[in-house]
């Protein structure tokens, strides 16, 4: 036995490095989250003032759902999610297809690789790109299509109206290459028989793909969706935050929770109800993945996360 | 049937053809444009924007937004340089604790690879929140304000240590790692000259994707860093839009409009900021698509 542990000392040395990391950077703050059960003072250092601060039980989570914003932050969450889960099977998935019949295939490598593009901009780049569409002085839409058809200007980032739509635009301009990569993936993997037995058959293209493809493209579709479910309660900070401009105006289409809780911290400096909305999200992030994931696992164990 | 009539049976007609062509060029144009919409602004000339606003196709050619960003813009090349130096360590830094941290997972003889396992994919499911997080970097692990906090957040994550753990175990025969032990090799020596050079693939992909995640970060300085000479490139980029909106905001008093007016780059200048930050990765992308895509896919099926 004690020859046996002396095998196994190399690789923890070489999983001390990663090991130290997720310590400081992950654990620490998961058990960190007492916080949202106390007046949190500061003391020393952040473990002892974990140590010597006050419990007050669930007075901040109190404080936090009776604002109006702890229901409008999570339905926005959950809202947007919901879109963008549905669009991201039905868009890519269709646009794989598509891209896989092409005749010219150099042509649906460039056309893959453009779509493909927009993924690798940060969401800085994106909300210089919004703001050269949206902008009230310059922008593209109120000069450049607006102006010479005799249109009013809109204001767009005082106008929560047209946000939704905004955001989800820039959610699939930026994503729809990645989820196209993925189920591109699959439908090449198909095996080709199946589509030689349809043809000898007399099936059309379309019966092909509606017997053939989207069949057999199904079990990634529902574990993406599935995995995506897992995460309904987690916004996409960078979207939210800079493509809106953090614009006080548009907070009723565009606040969500991970938007909030940032507020929370920098703007109010309100570290109990920051922490208490944090712990909500994370608590029933964690129960939705944990529920999809047992999903996934009576479909296809072999695609579980764990 | 032969191969050849199958396949002609099997393609769509020429006319769906032109058609699915039509639609992709469609949605090419709606992906470029945006960016074609950046790229323009940068390279007009200031008083045209100024009279008739952002426009796809330049009234008047200038280089001069490059010229002042390139020559004044003392703040922005040295952010540049701080996201160049970010970028390099941070990358060469986190394949190194994920190649490490992955491969004992990737052995079979090591005995504790689901503790370990479990002990990183856990930090993909649950994560103590914003303010925990802040508090440890702010108060217990004190590099705020360092070009540390911008580095070590990003080391390891549970997606890449998958990638790297399915890569190694597609591509490193256990027997052979098992023959070099028998050789008298031990465990490091195994890893560094039998392991590591069949892994140059599965490093490229975890490089790019961390490369990538590197130079597009402006969360962590957004969150922690306070001091304006360790701002990164896009941080710098996200302070001038911010007040440019402070500006519009009308919040600004006299003496604060002053001082950020000065500061502030012209609309062109902006722009070229923003094309500036995205020259890299345009470059790197037509290089190394198909290992970012390679890295991708090995991922999808698994997570």
């Amino acid at each position: 036995m004690k020859r046996g542990l002396k095998t196994q000392i190399p690789f923890f040395f070489m999983l001390l490095p990663g090991v130290i990391v997720l310590l400081i950077n992950n654990y620490l703050p998961m058990f960190g989250v007492v916080i949202a059960f106390q007046q949190y003072r500061f003391k020393d250092n952040f473990i002892t003032s974990l140590l010597t601060s006050k419990l007050i039980g669930f007075k901040n989570f109190e404080f936090f759902f009776k604002t109006p914003n702890a229901f409008t932050v999570t339905r926005n969450t959950i809202l947007y999610n919901l879109a963008f889960i549905f669009l991201d099977i039905v868009i890519p998935v269709a646009m794989a297809i598509m891209l896989n019949e092409l005749r010219n295939k150099m042509g649906a490598k460039l056309y893959q690789s453009i779509i493909f593009l927009p993924y690798f901009l940060s969401w800085i780049v994106v909300s210089y790109l919004a703001y050269s569409f949206f902008s009230f002085e310059n922008g593209f839409i109120n000069k450049g299509i607006l102006g010479p058809l005799g249109l009013e200007p809109a204001n767009w980032y005082f106008e929560p109206k047209y946000w939704p739509f905004i955001l989800t635009f820039f959610h699939l301009w930026k994503y729809t290459g990645y989820n196209i990569v993925v189920y591109l993936a699959s439908i090449v993997g198909i095996d080709g028989e199946y589509y030689e037995a349809a043809v000898i058959d007399g099936a059309s293209k379309w019966q092909s793909i509606r017997h053939i493809t989207i069949p057999l493209l199904k079990p990634v579709m529902i574990i993406l969706t599935l995995l995506a479910v897992g995460r309904i309660f987690n916004a996409d900070f960078g979207l939210f935050f800079n493509v809106p401009k953090n614009m006080g105006t548009l907070y009723p289409a565009t606040d969500v929770i991970d938007t909030y809780v940032f507020r929370a911290l920098r703007n109010s400096n309100n570290v109990g109800m920051s922490a208490a909305a944090g712990l909500y999200q994370a608590v029933l992030g964690c129960i939705t993945v944990f529920s999809a994931n047992l999903i996934v696992r009576k479909i296809d164990p072999e695609k579980a996360l764990f | 049937m032969s191969k050849r009539k199958f396949r002609l049976a099997n393609e769509i007609s020429t006319g769906s053809n032109v058609v699915l062509n039509i639609i992709f060029v469609l949605i090419s144009i709606v992906c470029l444009f945006p960016i074609l919409l950046v790229i323009a602004i940068s390279f007009t000339e200031e008083k045209q924007i100024l009279l008739h606003g952002y426009n796809i196709i330049p009234r008047e050619f200038s280089i001069k937004a490059y010229d002042f960003v390139l020559s004044a813009g003392d703040a922005i090349m040295r952010s540049y340089g701080i996201s160049i130096l970010v970028t390099i360590l941070g990358t060469i830094l986190s394949m190194s604790v994920i190649t490490l941290y992955a491969y004992p997972l990737a052995r079979s003889s090591f005995r504790y690879k689901n503790f370990f396992s479990f002990f990183v994919f856990f930090t993909m499911i649950f994560g103590g929140g914003l303010v925990p997080w802040f508090m440890v970097y702010s108060q217990l692990v004190r590099i705020r304000d360092t070009i540390w906090i911008m580095i070590v957040p990003y080391l390891i994550n549970g997606f890449y240590v998958m990638i790297m753990r399915t890569f190694i175990k597609g591509s490193v025969p256990e027997a052979l790692m098992e023959s070099a032990k028998i050789d008298g090799a031990g465990e490091f020596r195994t890893f560094f000259s039998i392991v590591l050079p069949l892994l140059k693939p599965g490093l490229a992909t975890i490089g790019l994707l961390s490369c990538l995640g590197y130079w597009n970060d402006w969360y962590l300085p957004l969150v922690f860093v306070t001091k304006r000479e360790l701002f990164n490139i896009q941080y710098t980029m996200y302070q001038t839009l911010s007040s440019i909106q402070f500006l519009t905001s009308g919040s600004a008093n006299f003496a604060e409009l002053g001082k950020v007016l000065s500061d502030l780059p012209g609309e062109s200048a902006r722009m070229a900021i923003a094309v500036i930050s995205i020259g890299p990765i345009i470059f790197a992308y037509g290089f190394f698509q198909k290992y970012f895509i390679k890295g991708l896919t090995i991922g999808a099926v698994k997570g």
